[in-house]
């Protein structure tokens, strides 16, 4: 398991993303398009959630700011898929579903991709900084490993 | 009056039907409905009960379509049609489904039936078959296209945070595998060796092949009625003792979301479920002489373990090293049929089928004396069950 792997993690095809949005999803997404990263935050009582849903679960409030957040972010865990599941995949490996908390909004996780890094270097807890990888009707926010962070 | 709201006991399971498990699309030109009808007129006359006085229908993972079961079967008149939602994880909790139907006086004679056919998709990735939503979007456009990727992301953070191994995903494949061999009903009939598991390729890293469960089709299928009825039926009764399903809101969509509390997320989602059907039973772990285990992946049956209380959280791993799960001297001997990852696939359903076996006697690797078995409905989104079953009350 330790070998070095210096293979580059690959990105899942376009054609998996359907761009599908209400009027809770719709600012995350917008963001993106333009280049930011974003998270929904109660109003009322000032807590993180991800995705964003019609209620706070905490207070049931429907209030959301959207708070810009720096775009680094902390690896949770990951999974390097090996084998095309679907056809589509089949161009794409390995690529590198993950878990990622991001800085600046405490207890969210946000689902997403490590792309262009080495899959040694993916292990958990690794230092993140997002990217935007553009597809038809906005961007998709995905991360990649930053090799000097502490 | 009793104010004794309890399904305690007061049902039984009185018939047992079953297709083969198929070799994934090896069941064609069958349909998955012609399967199900068969696996219901099986279970019928296992009950020694006519099919047309079947009453009642309790699903899970969206059920059948019981209108056209009940026009094809000739079922004379239902008055019980409902199903748990979510997907595998209702396969124990349709138990309780029917047991409410029948101590509530809704239905007297209820199957519960579950079945799967798998001809086109593969690695279970029927999430790419579901429409986008505005949820989907996040883990569609991750390429989590299966359960197996998206189990994968918890079973590694057991590892990280626990220092569990895949040596002990591996124990868990050969064991079961251990069952499946010999098994009349089970696919695999190949021993499976340490250097088998690890030589297997990687689909969704930690997730080797072995990992994950058989692609099968089949149905089972069971009839459940009146503890007092069922004695004069001619199979032995198996009673429902308790049932659960639900989860926390620490799991609520789960691997769909990932957004469990750290303490949760590497876990099965079955924590709450297992206290409160230990509390409305006259059982703790240690009564448990037998446990079927979901175990569509091998890394949810150590999570299972530990949120079962069979083991303490995180010793999931040490506690299957010790051989604590095998049907040969373990302690807890589990998914005696082969289980899902050697037996057969069937949402669930081939669960309930052993652990009817194991409590009539009648199993093949017949666990000495087996009075009580517990059965585990898949972890994924809610809802997550779990079922004890007993054979005398």
């Amino acid at each position: 398991m330790s070998r070095p792997d210096p293979r580059t993690a690959q990105r899942p095809p376009d054609s998996l993303f359907t761009l599908v949005t209400d009027q809770w999803t719709q600012p995350y997404w917008d963001a993106a398009a333009q280049g930011k990263l974003v998270a929904a935050k109660c109003e009322n009582c000032v807590t993180f959630r991800m995705p964003p849903t019609p209620f706070c679960p905490q207070c049931r409030s429907q209030q959301i700011d959207w708070i810009e957040l720096p775009g680094t972010a902390t690896l949770y865990s990951h999974t390097v898929v090996e084998r095309a599941i679907l056809l589509e995949l089949a161009d794409c490996i390995p690529y590198v579903p993950a878990v990622v908390e991001p800085d600046g909004a405490p207890g969210i996780r946000i689902i997403t991709n490590i792309v262009e890094s080495s899959i040694e270097d993916i292990v958990s807890g690794a230092k993140l900084s997002v990217l935007f990888d553009p597809v038809e009707g906005g961007a998709i926010p995905r991360f990649r490993i930053v090799k000097d962070a502490k | 009056m009793s104010t004794d709201f309890t399904i305690k006991d007061r049902t039984a399971i009185v018939g047992l039907g079953a297709t083969p498990y198929y070799k994934r699309g090896a069941s064609l030109p069958q349909t998955l409905e012609e399967m199900v009808g068969k696996a219901i007129i099986s279970a019928a006359a296992d009950a020694g009960i006519d099919v047309p006085d079947i009453d009642g229908f309790a699903y899970f993972a969206g059920g059948f379509d019981t209108g056209a079961l009940q026009e094809t079967l000739g079922i004379r008149d239902v008055s019980f049609s409902a199903t748990l939602t979510g997907s595998g994880g209702g396969s124990a909790g349709a138990l309780g489904l029917a047991a409410a139907a029948i101590v509530s006086g809704q239905a007297k004679t209820v199957v519960v039936v579950g079945g799967v056919q798998q001809a086109t998709l593969r690695y279970g990735a029927m999430p790419s078959t579901y429409d986008a939503t505005p949820e989907s979007v996040f883990y569609q456009s991750a390429g989590l296209a299966g359960p197996g990727q998206m189990f994968a992301l918890l079973a590694r953070r057991h590892m990280d945070l626990y220092g569990t191994t895949r040596d002990h995903f591996a124990e868990v494949a050969m064991a079961i595998r251990a069952n499946a061999v010999g098994h009349p009903d089970a696919r695999m009939q190949k021993p499976m060796t340490r250097e088998d598991y690890f030589a297997a390729p990687m689909i969704s890293e930690p997730h080797c092949l072995f990992d994950f469960c058989l692609e099968t089709d089949g149905a089972v299928a069971v009839i459940v009625t009146a503890a007092e009825r069922a004695r004069d039926l001619s199979a032995r009764p198996v009673f429902i003792h308790s049932c659960e399903h639900g989860a926390s809101v620490d799991w609520g969509r789960s691997i769909y979301w990932m957004g469990m509390p750290d303490e949760s997320f590497a876990s099965s989602g079955h924590a709450t479920i297992a206290r409160r059907l230990y509390a409305k039973s006259d059982f703790g772990p240690g009564d448990i002489d037998v446990a079927q285990i979901y175990d569509h992946f091998s890394s949810q049956v150590i999570m299972q373990l530990e949120d079962y209380g069979f083991c303490a959280k995180g010793e999931g791993g040490p506690f299957v090293a010790s051989g604590a799960i095998r049907y040969d001297g373990g302690s807890l001997p589990i998914n005696t049929d082969g289980g899902q990852l050697s037996g057969g696939y069937i949402w669930g359903m081939s669960h309930v089928r052993e652990a009817v076996d194991q409590l009539r006697g009648t199993a093949h690797n017949q666990v000495a004396g087996a009075r009580t078995c517990l059965v585990t409905g898949g972890p994924s989104n809610l809802p997550v069950s779990g079922l004890i079953l007993r054979s005398e009350p």
